[in-house]
């Protein structure tokens, strides 16, 4: 009896709060125009939540260009760097790679697998990635987003030769168009990791 | 089975009041009686104790289940968090551009007994599909799970346009998701893509929550007309043309969302699982009490009866 009244009170208490974020919320610029025709449709449900409640704010443009740039590296089960201040990032982007410093213009980029490298100070961290997409925005903000990454110290040598050696003799068999695409790719990812370990 | 039947059984539990229990013990106490036996009979009652008690070990089992589960993908989910965050950023977050073939994407779970968790994402996307319906657009639904699917066939069976069950029966990860992705992107036709999926945020509260994807298309029309983030400012890297670019960004954004929307949704489904099982063992507990005590004073009136005779019969001798 007792410890389902303390969890009657929890709930409440969590209701309540709950009903104080979205009283903030309301200040966050969220889309209202949505939420207006929302509310003149089905007045009995709540308007759901967009992923702009969740997003952690980001500052305005500021008018000098910053000593350090933000970096955001984010992959499906982890973010690898998040809200990380370095002095510099080289991504390997589909037109070659490319160094990101604070103050870069505005970019889209593509990224193709590659070494993906984090200055910072003195200190570089080198990871490989396979592909995905960068952002860099114009308050020296930079966002990568990609479908794997692993640091290069990670990676053996040994298997990169030998999975080389296993596609190049795929592509050189390969009859249709799709296992021809197929060991293309699988050739270009290991000798990107071979360059990538040489160099 | 075992949980259509004891769906049944708490239905049951929750009208029959302890008075209602005892009067329906009656007749049989009186067949009983006429039999020669003069004890009230306490076999029914103790049979409910009994199922009552296996139905308790089964919600805490599930509990227990639903915990261990939980721990394991709360993690995945907020791992998952940072991957859709860059996109919303980039393009900005308008739900209200109006276009006209909008896809609800309504993700669902598989099982039931999780609370409200999949009524309340077909509500929205109920909603959302009112929000986006006119005169000249049409709009689809696609469903992941196999609960909404059964809540959505039943109005508008000739609205949707493809079902995906058994996410979970594998390991959800990214290839997988990506591969779900693809499935819709090709089979389907699309402005806008609206993902209908519970945000967790604790293990009693979840947050409907949509996600609006655009084709390339409409991503290039709405920045041109300025609604959707400064996309012009930005350079353009890598690809021919600034439309495969967009192409190939748009369908990356789709992957990466619905990633991120499955896992929160199958986090909520543990979630509220857990506190519904939670809540459907303690009300075990309470009926267990009640029969109890029902069972105790059914005992007694038994004996007191019997000594009562005994005692008067021997009076009857003496006297």
């Amino acid at each position: 009896m007792l410890r389902s009244a303390a969890i009657r009170i929890l709930s409440r208490s969590t209701i309540a709060t709950r009903r104080f974020s979205t009283d903030l919320e309301a200040n966050a610029p969220t889309d209202g125009a949505f939420i207006e025709a929302w509310k003149k449709i089905a007045p009995n449900i709540d308007p759901p939540k967009t992923p702009l409640a969740f997003i952690k704010p980001r500052p305005p443009t500021p008018s000098s260009i910053p000593s350090k740039l933000t970096l955001n590296f984010v992959l499906p089960y982890s973010s690898e760097l998040a809200s990380k201040e370095v002095d510099m990032v080289i991504v390997p982007a589909t037109t070659g790679q490319m160094g990101i410093l604070p103050g870069h213009v505005p970019t889209i980029a593509e990224l193709k697998p590659g070494l993906m490298s984090v200055h910072e100070g003195n200190d570089v961290k080198k990871y490989f990635v396979s592909s995905g997409f960068a952002f860099v925005h114009a308050n020296s903000y930079a966002d990568i987003v990609a479908v794997e990454a692993a640091s290069l110290d990670q990676i053996d040598s040994n298997q990169v030769q030998k999975g080389l050696a296993e596609f190049t003799q795929k592509l050189s068999s390969a009859s249709t168009d799709l296992e021809k695409a197929e060991a293309q790719i699988g050739v270009d990812v290991h000798s990107a990791l071979n360059s990538a370990l040489s160099g | 089975m075992a949980m259509a039947a004891f769906r049944r059984e708490g239905r049951r539990f929750v009208v029959v009041s302890p008075n209602l229990l005892r009067s329906s013990l009656l007749p049989s106490s009186e067949e009983q009686v006429s039999l020669g036996v003069r004890s009230i009979s306490t076999q029914i009652v103790r049979n409910r104790m009994k199922s009552v008690k296996n139905i308790q070990k089964i919600t805490k089992a599930m509990k227990m289940v639903a915990a261990s589960k939980l721990r394991a993908i709360q993690v995945r989910a907020e791992n998952s968090r940072g991957l859709w965050q860059p996109f919303t950023a980039l393009l900005g977050d308008t739900p209200s551009v109006d276009v006209k073939k909008n896809v609800i994407v309504t993700v669902s779970a598989d099982k039931g007994l999780c609370g409200g968790i999949n009524s309340t994402s077909v509500k929205v996307s109920r909603a959302l599909f009112k929000l986006n319906s006119g005169a000249d657009k049409e709009s689809k639904y696609v469903v992941l799970g196999e609960k909404a699917k059964a809540q959505l066939i039943r109005d508008s069976k000739q609205h949707i346009d493809l079902t995906l069950t058994e996410l979970q029966k594998n390991f959800l990860n990214y290839t997988q998701v990506s591969a779900l992705a693809d499935e819709i992107l090709k089979n389907v036709e699309y402005d806008a893509l609206r993902i209908v999926f519970n945000k967790f945020q604790s293990v009693v509260s979840f947050l409907p929550t949509t996600a609006t994807i655009f084709s390339p298309e409409i991503v290039e029309r709405e920045s041109e007309a300025g609604k959707l983030g400064d996309l012009d400012s930005y350079e353009v890297e890598g690809g021919d043309t600034k439309s495969e670019i967009l192409q190939n960004l748009t369908e990356f954004q789709f992957s990466c969302v619905m990633f991120n929307a499955v896992l929160e949704n199958a986090c909520s489904e543990q979630g509220a699982r857990m506190s519904a099982m939670d809540s459907s063992s303690r009300n075990a507990g309470e009926m267990l009490d009640r029969l109890t005590l029902t069972y105790n004073r059914t005992r007694q009136a038994s004996i007191t009866t019997e000594l009562t005779e005994i005692i008067s019969g021997a009076s009857a001798l003496e006297g």
